[in-house]
């Protein structure tokens, strides 16, 4: 029996190639089939998840919220370094120079990614912007979201600050910040579904241990990471409850 | 709770008296400064059933006033600022102790007297079908939604 892994579609295209060697390092030393499946996009994960099709997944915030607590999903580990923040950028020409700036009737361009999308529309609140007083445009990725911006086909974009330091530095250039979060407490994280919980201890044990080798930190390197740090499972549900008060 | 201390630059503060539902009081002095809501944050904290801080991030922290040592272990309404009605904060409990969602508007006292206002969402923290304690989650509110609360805040306490 394969398991299937995925990764929240949020992570740069650039290290499609590396999410595939780390499925590789996964399975040499669990010694067990895993098949990475990377999906296109948000719908197309959560219909995976909803048929049963995931087995372990590298969750964003919000899809660990539903993995946990309603598909019996439980945290292994979690990426050191930054947590999850997003960028609300507009045109270095625009004349916004803040969010509160921003007026009734504001074009959005963001992609399919409710977990940056939930946050950035929580930036806009200060204006008094919401979903019934703005113009939302979904792009298929942070580049198309940034050339909207940069055409003036937008007043704002929303994008990980990850994508957004990826862009080219022409490209940034032409973009000003209106805001950064800085939310702090919120990570991706690592989580196994019931069919691997009893292989929960293995999968600690090498993903902790995963930065001892130099093949491991090259890995964690390419993947935006220095290593693994241990979570407990009340820290994930510490961080749901947060992710609870933005969703609703 | 400890009364507040008189404001070294006590001028312009005004004092009250704070009556909470346990029956306790707390003297805080008052002062019209208003901090701004720092861009992009959120202020997380994390409190058990009787509503004694377990945890806060530094947003929290920052916006408060005080030193986290000062905040770990005191009862939430530290916070609490005189203009704020009681009926708001008894609406919160009994809304969170019933296992649903609370959110509104808050005027925060900090530390030296001044204020903050915040959009707030608390929500109990369900484990094991129990209720083990609550989160809260405030962020920046719009101008516009603040006088709004506060015209309605006022209207509660005349009346």
């Amino acid at each position: 029996m394969s398991f299937n892994f995925t990764v929240s579609p949020s992570f740069p295209a650039e290290r499609i190639s590396d999410w595939y060697i780390f499925n590789t390092w996964l399975q040499r030393s669990l010694s067990i089939p895993i098949h990475l499946e990377l999906h296109d996009g948000f719908d197309a994960q959560r219909a995976a998840i909803e048929a049963g099709q995931v087995d372990l997944i590298h969750a964003n915030p919000f899809d660990a919220s539903l993995l946990v607590r309603e598909k019996g999903f439980r945290a292994i580990a979690q990426p050191d370094g930054a947590p999850d923040e997003m960028v609300v950028v507009t045109a270095l020409s625009h004349p916004a120079q803040a969010i509160g700036d921003l007026q009734p009737g504001t074009r959005i361009a963001c992609a399919n990614d409710p977990c940056v999308n939930t946050i950035g529309r929580i930036l806009l609140e200060p204006a008094n912007l919401n979903a019934d007083n703005t113009l939302e445009q979904q792009r298929s990725t942070y580049i198309q979201v940034a050339k909207d911006v940069l055409r003036g086909q937008v007043d704002v974009g929303f994008m990980p600050v990850g994508a957004y330091r990826g862009l080219s530095s022409i490209v940034r250039r032409e973009l000003k910040v209106l805001v950064t979060s800085d939310i702090q407490v919120i990570h991706h994280v690592f989580l196994i579904g019931r069919d691997l919980h009893s292989r929960a201890d293995d999968f600690v044990r090498i993903l902790l241990s995963m930065h001892e080798t130099e093949k491991g930190q090259d890995l964690l390197s390419a993947l935006g990471a220095t290593r693994w740090q241990p979570i407990q499972q009340e820290d994930v549900e510490f961080m749901i409850d947060i992710i609870s008060t933005l969703t609703q | 709770m400890l009364d507040m201390p008189p404001p070294s630059n006590a001028g312009g503060a005004i004092e009250h008296r704070l009556d909470y539902a346990d029956g306790s009081s707390r003297r805080v002095f008052v002062t019209h400064v208003e901090t701004p809501y720092p861009q992009g944050r959120l202020i997380v904290s994390r409190t058990d059933t009787r509503g004694i801080i377990t945890q806060c991030n530094q947003s929290f922290v920052d916006m408060s006033g005080y030193e986290r040592s000062e905040l770990i272990g005191q009862p939430h309404c530290l916070l609490r600022h005189p203009d704020m009605p009681a009926a708001a904060f008894r609406d919160l409990w009994e809304t969170v102790q019933a296992g649903r969602q609370w959110h509104g508007y808050v005027k925060n006292l900090r530390k030296d007297g001044g204020h903050y206002w915040v959009f707030a969402t608390v929500v109990p923290n369900v484990r094991d079908e129990r209720i083990v304690g609550y989160t809260s989650v405030r962020r920046e509110p719009s101008r516009e939604k603040v006088a709004q609360a506060e015209a309605t805040y006022r209207e509660w306490i005349r009346s």
